[in-house]
């Protein structure tokens, strides 16, 4: 068995990235297919159902739901004002009438003769979606949203929080390792994305946000300052809607892991270029990595896609060690023995042999390495 | 006798994490496991596609096979895909699967009444093998305008709707049903089918259900799952939902539809689909077949990645409860089982200093890269702590579920009428179950079948005398399937290869100062041994006993405590051993204390774990 498969992170310097952008509801699509579209730009939209406000009418005229019907005043699907009156008795000889005013302004969505609940419908609220990155409009799925797709540097975090922004990148730092301290951000990196080596400690994250930088993207992050950033400690990773003024992707992990040095590279060579980025992240079924997708200049797809590719572990590959001990280290897998070997935690697990950078080599387990991209 | 068509059978669960697949075959005779593999689950960007994850785990299958037999000519997938039927060396006769992947099952279930109807619902929902991500009833305080917006977010894979008995009012049923109609709720994948609602309530309101939702959902009309206050019918929602989740959740999720068509085996001679069985009701079908052929009181657990399912079977009336805790698990909701117990609980359970930051971090980037697994002795420790966590609190969300059903009339005996049970009251009784299963990665793969033994008895706190297993490697799930095709085949391997009886534990009830003698025990060992010891409160004792064989005992409990035959009675029975043995153990039920300073806990738990051999001596000196 020379080789095994590995889940590994995407980080690569040009690769055709397609974005669906689509509508949480059926709606208007505003881009043409061929669209060449900047990231700003609203594709399609919609109108969300205003919320539902019921309201008991046969309890608040005291008669019976199937006698609601003779006093009602509206009728499905008309509209209605706050304060209109939507149902009232005849009263006695005309007078003691019991009214039923409407408690806000939208329609009549159902009148229920089994209930006697009118269910009112606030008014609707405009969504729209944008393109997120720029590119060209490939796809349009009718009523939905459209896909985008472009040629890009594209980055897979693996973890992150906010919601889709776009920035220049501003990277400052002089290698993977160096910590972005808070007294080097300024005011000049107003709206830009930053970039910190193997962690970024609290305080920077609070200066960034103070000199109104959009986004981070570092190495590591201390899961304390994470805590104390958002004010509450993350259960089920389901991110991307948090509204703590900054989009922030973490590369590596939790801890002080260096930058991958390709991701790195990456970054300083597209120093200065518009970029679109997001947090979201569910460590779920369906997993969703935040992304950094830096667009190359506009280009139809005829260049074709690139196939997803399946990561193979074999010898030569270079591979990080994502768990204790050698936890961030980088290696390169010199022997991948068949059978199964007990390892420290008495597991009996198959493993790997990697020299490591400082020349060390190690048995690691197969699970705890992911493949980088050279 | 086998089945002549069936001699080689390819079995996998896809999990969220790891997509596991078993080898069982017919040699010499009888149905064995006799090879595992297993390979990420792939239903992450950029594969997207569950298959992917299935065929790289046939394929260590295949390679291990061939290792196994030193015979290059087995093969089981051509063109990326299963060979069926058995053809010699190529090929197999059936594949089944399980599948937890892709979230699982997720629905919402409604009722009139949250305790009565309402509990019934998610009952039928939760055998079923769905996670339930809410209840919606008349009365559950909220606002009618909160629970439509509710409805609308949620976006379930399917909607149970219950209420009301047979004959009874329509009205709050009837308003349910409008709340679900107003919400229009959408189904979680894919935008192009209307979601599916089933209504399983009064059989009086089915006119007006139909009249409100028919038009808005893919409206499914069943029996009432609650006829009568006094009875529950679950079962034919049950088999609509599992019906609805083969039709429409697995078709959405990616990869599904080509691992439907390869899921097949010989159906009264004939080749046929078989279908893919979600995780919990596969694991739900052993766990009731083993209560069914030892007549026992059951009670199990399958710890994955995601979730944690507590499965019981008590009472004489065999009564069958699953629970799932959707957000307790060892990879992806590791995080959570943090969050929910918090940093002191999980601490309480380690022998030794950890610093906060660190502890945090690697919780942290565990649930990032969910199938690392701990290569240090100490994140071993750390990741065997939380797993105690996840399964108590897994197990306190089971036993105020598995209730008996409430709101029934009983006529009582006077001597009844002083008993505390009323209607609602949970029926795990830890002092009358006879054997506690454990299932999945943490339980299955720990490197000592000891520290699984120390999980269980810390987590589920077994009272009396107790018999514990473990699932060898975790194939409790792909046995449930092939039970459906093959009952022997599944039996076979179950006893043979599956359940590992780890040996028996004895805990008296009660507390009573450490100085005392909580248990005196007389046990004479299969090889005709005899051990006698009068052990103080707050110790723990193994003595060990082989697999297979039974001791007998004689078992004193220390004044005020009960060991299964009342308080202070002496109790004459026998212990079945195991690969770990019999455990003593006086540190006390209801409650259980530990020492809350570090100082006066750690050299306890030392003392456990070395008498216990749960971990190499160099990390508890």
């Amino acid at each position: 068995m020379g080789k095994s498969y590995s889940q590994g992170l995407a980080v690569t310097d040009s690769m055709i990235v397609r974005q669906q952008r689509i509508l949480p509801l059926k709606g208007e699509v505003k881009a043409s297919e061929g669209d060449t579209v900047k990231a700003e730009d609203v594709v399609a939209v919609t109108m969300l159902p205003g919320k539902v406000v019921p309201l008991n009418l046969a309890n608040k005229l005291g008669v019976t739901p199937d006698m609601v019907g003779n006093f009602l005043m509206v009728k499905e699907g008309d509209m209605i004002t706050k304060g209109q009156v939507l149902a009232q008795t005849k009263g006695f000889m005309g007078m003691f009438k019991t009214a039923v005013k409407s408690p806000t302004d939208g329609e009549i969505e159902s009148v229920s003769r089994h209930t006697g609940q009118a269910l009112l419908r606030e008014p609707r609220n405009p969504i729209e979606v944008r393109a997120f990155i720029d590119g060209i409009v490939v796809e349009v799925i009718p009523e939905e949203g459209v896909v985008v797709e472009n040629r890009s540097a594209y980055i897979q975090g693996i973890f992150g929080i906010g919601n889709e922004i776009t920035g220049e990148i501003a990277c400052f730092i002089s290698s993977p390792e160096e910590i972005l301290t808070p007294d080097r951000i300024d005011e000049s990196h107003k709206d830009k994305i930053i970039v910190s080596g193997e962690l970024i400690p609290y305080e920077s994250v609070k200066k960034a946000i103070e000199v109104g930088v959009k986004g981070i993207i570092t190495g590591g992050i201390n899961d304390q300052d994470l805590k104390k950033l958002l004010g509450y400690d993350i259960g089920v990773a389901i991110t991307g809607h948090e509204n703590v003024g900054i989009t922030l992707v973490v590369t590596e992990g939790f801890g002080n892991i260096r930058m991958a040095q390709h991701t790195f590279d990456l970054l300083n060579k597209y120093n200065g270029h518009r970029t679109s980025m997001h947090g979201k992240t569910q460590i779920r079924a369906g997993v969703i990595r935040p992304e950094i997708i830096i667009p190359k200049a506009v280009t139809t797809a005829s260049d074709g896609h690139d196939e997803a590719e399946l990561p193979f572990l074999e010898v030569g590959k270079t591979i990080r060690v994502i768990r204790q001990p050698n936890f961030g280290k980088i290696g390169k897998v010199v022997a991948m023995p068949e059978e199964p070997k007990v390892v420290e935690s008495e597991t009996k697990v198959r493993i790997l042999e990697a020299e490591l950078e400082d020349g060390n080599c190690v048995l690691i387990p197969r699970a705890n390495v992911e493949i980088i991209a050279e | 006798m086998a089945n002549e068509q069936l001699t080689r059978i390819i079995a996998t669960d896809c999990g969220s994490t790891t997509t596991k697949a078993i080898l069982i075959e017919y040699v010499d005779g009888e149905y064995r496991q006799t090879v595992r593999g297993e390979a990420p689950t792939t239903v992450e960007a950029p594969l997207n596609d569950v298959t992917k994850g299935v065929i790289n785990a046939v394929q260590e299958l295949e390679e291990l096979a061939r290792m196994k037999y030193n015979n290059p000519a087995i093969r089981f997938i051509e063109n990326e895909e299963i060979i069926i039927p058995r053809n010699g060396d190529v090929g197999s006769d059936a594949y089944v699967s399980t599948s937890s992947a892709g979230g699982g099952l997720q629905m919402m279930v409604t009722g009139v009444v949250a305790k009565m109807t309402g509990e019934s619902a998610e009952r039928a929902a939760l055998g079923a093998g769905a996670i339930v991500m809410d209840l919606i009833a008349s009365n559950d305080q909220r606002p009618n305008h909160t629970k439509i917006e509710r409805i609308r977010q949620l976006r379930p894979d399917m909607i149970l709707m219950a209420g009301g008995v047979d004959g009874g009012t329509t009205k709050h049923v009837a308003e349910l049903a409008e709340l679900v109609a107003a919400a229009d709720p959408k189904p979680r994948l894919g935008q192009s089918y209307r979601l599916p609602v089933i209504y399983a309530g009064n059989i009086k309101a089915v006119d007006i259900i139909e009249e409100t939702l028919k038009d808005k959902t893919d409206l499914i009309i069943t029996e009432n799952i609650r006829p009568t206050l006094e009875r529950e019918n679950l079962g034919p929602a049950r088999d609509k939902i599992h019906d609805l989740f083969m039709e429409h959740v697995m078709q959405q999720a990616p990869g599904y539809n080509k691992l439907m068509s390869w899921t097949r085996g010989p159906i009264d001679g004939k080749l046929a689909h078989i279908d893919i069985m979600p995780t919990p009701a596969a694991v739900g079908n052993i766990m009731k077949k083993l209560n069914e052929e030892e007549n026992i009181e059951v009670l199990g657990v399958d710890i994955g990645g995601a979730t944690t399912d507590v499965f019981s079977v008590f009472t004489e009336d065999r009564v069958f409860n699953r629970t799932v805790s959707a957000n307790l698990g060892m990879s992806y909701s590791i995080s959570n089982v943090l969050a929910s117990t918090g940093l002191p609980n999980i601490l309480r359970w380690v022998p030794f200093d950890i610093d906060e930051n660190d502890l945090r971090n690697m919780i942290k980037n565990k649930m990032i890269r969910p199938t690392t697994i701990p290569a240090k002795l100490e994140e071993l420790v750390l990741e065997q702590a939380i797993a105690k966590e996840a399964l108590r609190l897994a197990f306190e969300q089971h036993k105020e579920f598995a209730v008996t059903l409430k709101g029934t009339q009983k006529s009582r005996e006077i001597s009844e009428a002083f008993e505390q049970s009323t209607s609602g009251a949970t029926i795990v009784n830890m002092l009358t179950l006879d054997l506690l299963v454990g299932s999945g990665g943490v339980a299955s793969h720990a490197p000592r079948r000891s520290q699984t033994v120390m999980m269980l008895i810390d987590a589920f706190l077994p009272e009396g005398v107790t018999r514990l297993g473990v699932d060898s490697i975790f194939m409790m799930p792909h046995l449930g399937v092939l039970a459906e095709i093959s009952p022997q085949a599944a039996i076979e391997v179950f006893n043979k290869d599956c359940m590992i009886y780890m040996g028996t534990c004895v805990a008296p009830v009660g507390k009573i100062k450490p100085d005392k003698i909580a248990l005196t025990a007389e046990i004479e060992l299969p090889g005709g041994e005899k051990w006698k010891q009068e052990i103080p409160f707050g110790e723990v004792r193994l003595i060990p006993c082989p697999v297979d064989t039974k001791a007998k005992a004689l078992l004193k409990p220390g004044r005020g405590l009960d060991v299964g035959a009342g308080k202070n009675q002496e109790l004459e029975t026998e212990l079945y051993g195991g690969v770990v043995g019999i455990v003593l153990d006086t540190r006390g039920r209801r409650p259980f204390v530990l020492p809350v300073e570090a100082g006066a806990r750690v050299p306890l738990l030392k003392k456990w774990m070395r008498e216990l051999d749960i971990y190499p001596a160099e990390i508890l000196k």
